[in-house]
């Protein structure tokens, strides 16, 4: 708060009147609204530049220290934001349970106040724990909090550098149908995105094994306006589903679900459920391919899929860059700068 | 102290007695020496008798709560028996019952004794329960015989559920010797991913693992048919979902010897509460809107308990079922824990609400909302915890002259706002912190001695 409070422009204060989004932590995309997702998205395309075109050096975020705490093992994301920050010129400490005094026995609350002691002025927080980047966020008072995946809860730079992708695709979600494929139960990547596609207007669908869906989400009683996921429908058979869809998302099936025994086996998942090249042929013609990595290439998804034409999974890597970037702009009220 | 006090022109409950009237109760000696109505002819009062002004409160019989964590013997930095005690009688409770999960586990009769001997030198009264398997680790059952003799008013291994159904049967038929009720925790572990929140909307939107309905009924369900075959007998602890009303319900219905409590917050907060209020937001009976963003003041762990609090349409069946007596008893299942067994995350934080000091407000609070009469409130806190604690405690639950003056006072109208700081607990543990209420405890008084004067 301290540094984003100083020289509010123009800018800013359009902004933060309009939405009250990404200030002052990030948590999920439930806080976005169709101009916040078109904000970022535009400052992303800038940012994508920086690192497409080159020099791949900005000197936006000189000064500012982020702290990527993960207490999940993460290549990806932890890359991500790491090369964002530094693109930007921001130093960033890369924290790690294994090497924190997590192992030592120190509570998360503890944690968090030997953060803020060090004058962090963002906290990547990545935790197996759903909700605990929003106890971060409660217990920090000058450090702001980027989900970077909570639990089975949220994973809001995910859903929005996939909401990026599609943008760059296709001018408007509205109406598009978008399946979601998979474990959503358990699924941070699947929620987020579902709160994505509907305040852009999309029509999700959910496909996938019936004990695995969310079924919870979209009872009798939670039909109406104000559930954020009511317009989300339930198709568990993939070949019904899959008509005519504009965007197929598969998601990563976590080994665990078939070492529970909560799958009978990942042979008859395969066959119930893996996007393969005669299943999404009943999609239509121009349908985008996506998943948010990393793939188990024969379980959810065929190769032949994979690295079709369709699949726009690499450009979902790098957009995740430029998304991650934006959003290190907007929360340190540097968005403005890039903009003009 | 005084020997004698006058609770003048009060309205006298004691469902007891079935007595409801605008009176006044003189206190003698340590017990209950006469009610008079409004209209009788005055006598004249002892020397050296305190009077209190009881305008626009009730009089009723002490409290009794059938559960109760203590944490003492080993976890004193949540609670020790001292302030729980305090606590209790700030609630209005003269009388509770406290849960074995302590450490040392009161599975002997010397860890009894001395939970007695301590309790004897707080101003109520506490009646500890044992468990009913060695250390509450479901393998063999304690020596129930000495332990009745050395005080304890009942077995339950809460916090867990007895797993082994063989382990069930034979304490039920067991304790047949010592006519105390075998107290059970109803949650199948088997079925239950995370404690702490029911399955549903907001355990689903929050991606939280949770503990479902059936989890709870299928135990119910088992536990009762295992009273029907043995004859033992079972008292049902905290009783939260529709279903186990219905099974309660109908065993009652077959004659099956059972009783059951359930908490304020089952009856009245649903798992909505999880979701959180906004910062300005007015707490009430309501709840939350579960559709608001998700903010740092979701995953609320004060909410965080077990078993979990569940949907409205559960709070509802669980608040018929005290009103038409399918359920016997109110219990608090005060479960005090420190700042930081809160401070962390959903899953990791300790589950448990601090209950003592808002049972009472909470529920008159409801009263006033038209839920639940004050008869069926006290009734719930008196007669309902006799019937389980058996006959031996017969004159706590009443008012009758020449009993003891175990009494409680509410000051009916009286509105304030929670505090968890001012809790005399050390459980500064409550969703409800911030909370306007109506209905507080005015007076507690114990063997004819205030305990609690709300200043």
């Amino acid at each position: 708060m301290h540094f984003m409070q100083k020289n509010l422009h123009h800018f800013d204060k359009v902004y933060r009147e309009d939405s009250p989004v990404i200030t002052p932590h990030l948590l999920d995309v439930d806080t976005f609204s169709q101009q916040d997702f078109e904000l970022t998205f535009s400052i992303a395309n800038r940012m994508k530049k920086i690192y497409t075109v080159g020099p791949k050096k900005s000197s936006l975020l000189k000064g500012i220290t982020i702290a990527t705490l993960f207490y999940e093992p993460s290549t990806r994301t932890r890359i991500s934001f790491e090369a964002a920050g530094k693109m930007l010129s921001a130093d960033v400490i890369n924290l790690s349970v294994d090497n924190s005094s997590t192992r030592k026995g120190e509570s998360f609350y503890d944690t968090m106040l030997t953060l803020q002691s060090n004058n962090i002025d963002l906290l990547v927080i990545r935790h197996n724990h759903s909700g605990a980047p929003y106890m971060a966020a409660k217990h920090l008072e000058k450090t702001l909090v980027i989900n970077a995946g909570d639990g089975s809860h949220a994973h809001p730079t995910q859903a929005l550098a996939d909401m990026f992708t599609l943008a760059q695709h296709m001018k408007s979600l509205k109406d598009k149908k978008v399946l979601i494929v998979g474990d959503v139960a358990h699924s941070r990547v699947a929620r987020s995105n579902l709160l994505a596609l509907c305040t852009l207007g999309a029509k999700p669908i959910i496909s996938g094994p019936p004990n695995l869906i969310p079924w919870d989400l979209f009872g009798k009683q939670y039909r109406v306006d104000s559930n954020p996921f009511n317009k989300v429908s339930i198709m568990p058979d993939l070949d019904q589903a899959i008509i005519d869809a504009d965007v197929v998302m598969t998601l990563r099936l976590q080994s665990e679900r078939h070492s529970k025994g909560l799958l009978p086996s990942l042979r008859e998942y395969a066959n119930l459920w893996q996007v393969t090249t005669d299943r999404l042929a009943k999609a239509s013609t121009n349908v985008l391919l996506m998943h948010p990595g990393p793939m188990n290439i024969g379980v959810e998804i065929s190769p032949e899929v994979a690295y079709s034409t369709n699949s726009v999974v690499q450009e979902q890597v790098s957009n995740s860059i430029a998304i991650r970037m934006a959003i290190l702009l907007l929360m340190t009220n540097k968005g403005r700068d890039v903009n003009e | 102290m005084n020997k004698s006090i006058f609770l003048n022109n009060g309205r006298i409950i004691d469902p007891s007695q079935k007595i409801d009237f605008e009176g006044s109760l003189l206190i003698s000696n340590g017990k209950i020496q006469s009610l008079i109505p409004k209209n009788a002819v005055p006598k004249p009062l002892p020397n050296d008798c305190l009077m209190i002004d009881c305008e626009g409160m009730v009089i009723c019989p002490g409290f009794i709560d059938i559960h109760t964590h203590l944490r003492e013997p080993g976890f004193e930095h949540k609670e020790t028996i001292l302030t729980g005690a305090q606590a209790a009688a700030k609630g209005g409770f003269t009388t509770i019952c406290s849960m074995p999960n302590t450490n040392p586990c009161p599975d002997n009769a010397p860890v009894v004794r001395d939970i007695i001997r301590i309790g004897d030198r707080t101003k109520i009264r506490i009646l500890p329960i044992a468990s009913i398997t060695t250390n509450r680790a479901g393998n063999s059952i304690v020596e129930m015989s000495d332990l009745a003799q050395a005080g304890v008013i009942g077995f339950s291994d809460d916090g867990d559920a007895l797993k082994r159904p063989d382990l069930l049967r034979e304490a039920l038929s067991y304790s047949t010797i010592t006519e105390l009720p075998i107290i059970t925790h109803c949650e199948d572990p088997e079925l239950v991913t995370g404690k702490g929140i029911n399955e549903g909307w907001v355990s689903s939107r929050l991606g939280l693992p949770s503990s479902p309905s059936i989890a709870e009924e299928m135990m119910v369900a088992r536990d009762i048919e295992m009273a029907r075959i043995t004859g033992g007998k079972l008292h049902l602890a905290h009783i939260s979902t529709e279903g186990s009303v219905r099974l309660i319900r109908d065993a009652k219905k077959r004659k099956i010897n059972i009783t059951a409590e359930a908490t304020p917050h089952h009856i009245l907060l649903s798992e909505d509460w999880i979701m959180g209020w906004g910062d300005n937001e007015k707490k009430d009976l309501t709840g939350p809107n579960i559709f608001s963003q998700v903010t740092k003041n979701t995953y609320d762990t004060n909410s965080k308990v077990s078993p979990p609090l569940r949907s409205k349409q559960d709070n509802k069946a669980v608040l018929k079922a005290i009103n038409d007596g399918t359920i016997d008893a109110i219990a608090t299942d005060h479960a005090p824990h420190s700042y930081f067994d809160k401070a962390t995350t959903w899953e990791d934080a300790s589950v448990g609400i601090s209950g003592l000091e808002t049972a009472i407000g909470l529920l008159t609070t409801a009263s006033k909302n038209q839920l639940i009469t004050l008869e069926t409130i006290i009734s719930s806190l008196t007669t309902g915890p006799v019937k389980i604690l058996g006959p031996k405690w017969k004159e706590l639950e009443s008012l009758k002259e020449d009993t003891v003056a175990d009494i409680t006072i509410i000051n009916i109208n009286k509105k304030w706002l929670v505090d968890s700081n001012t809790f005399l607990s050390k459980g500064k543990n409550t969703p409800l912190n911030g909370m306007e209420l109506e209905g507080k405890i005015a007076y507690t008084i114990r063997n004819g001695e205030i305990v609690y004067e709300d200043k």
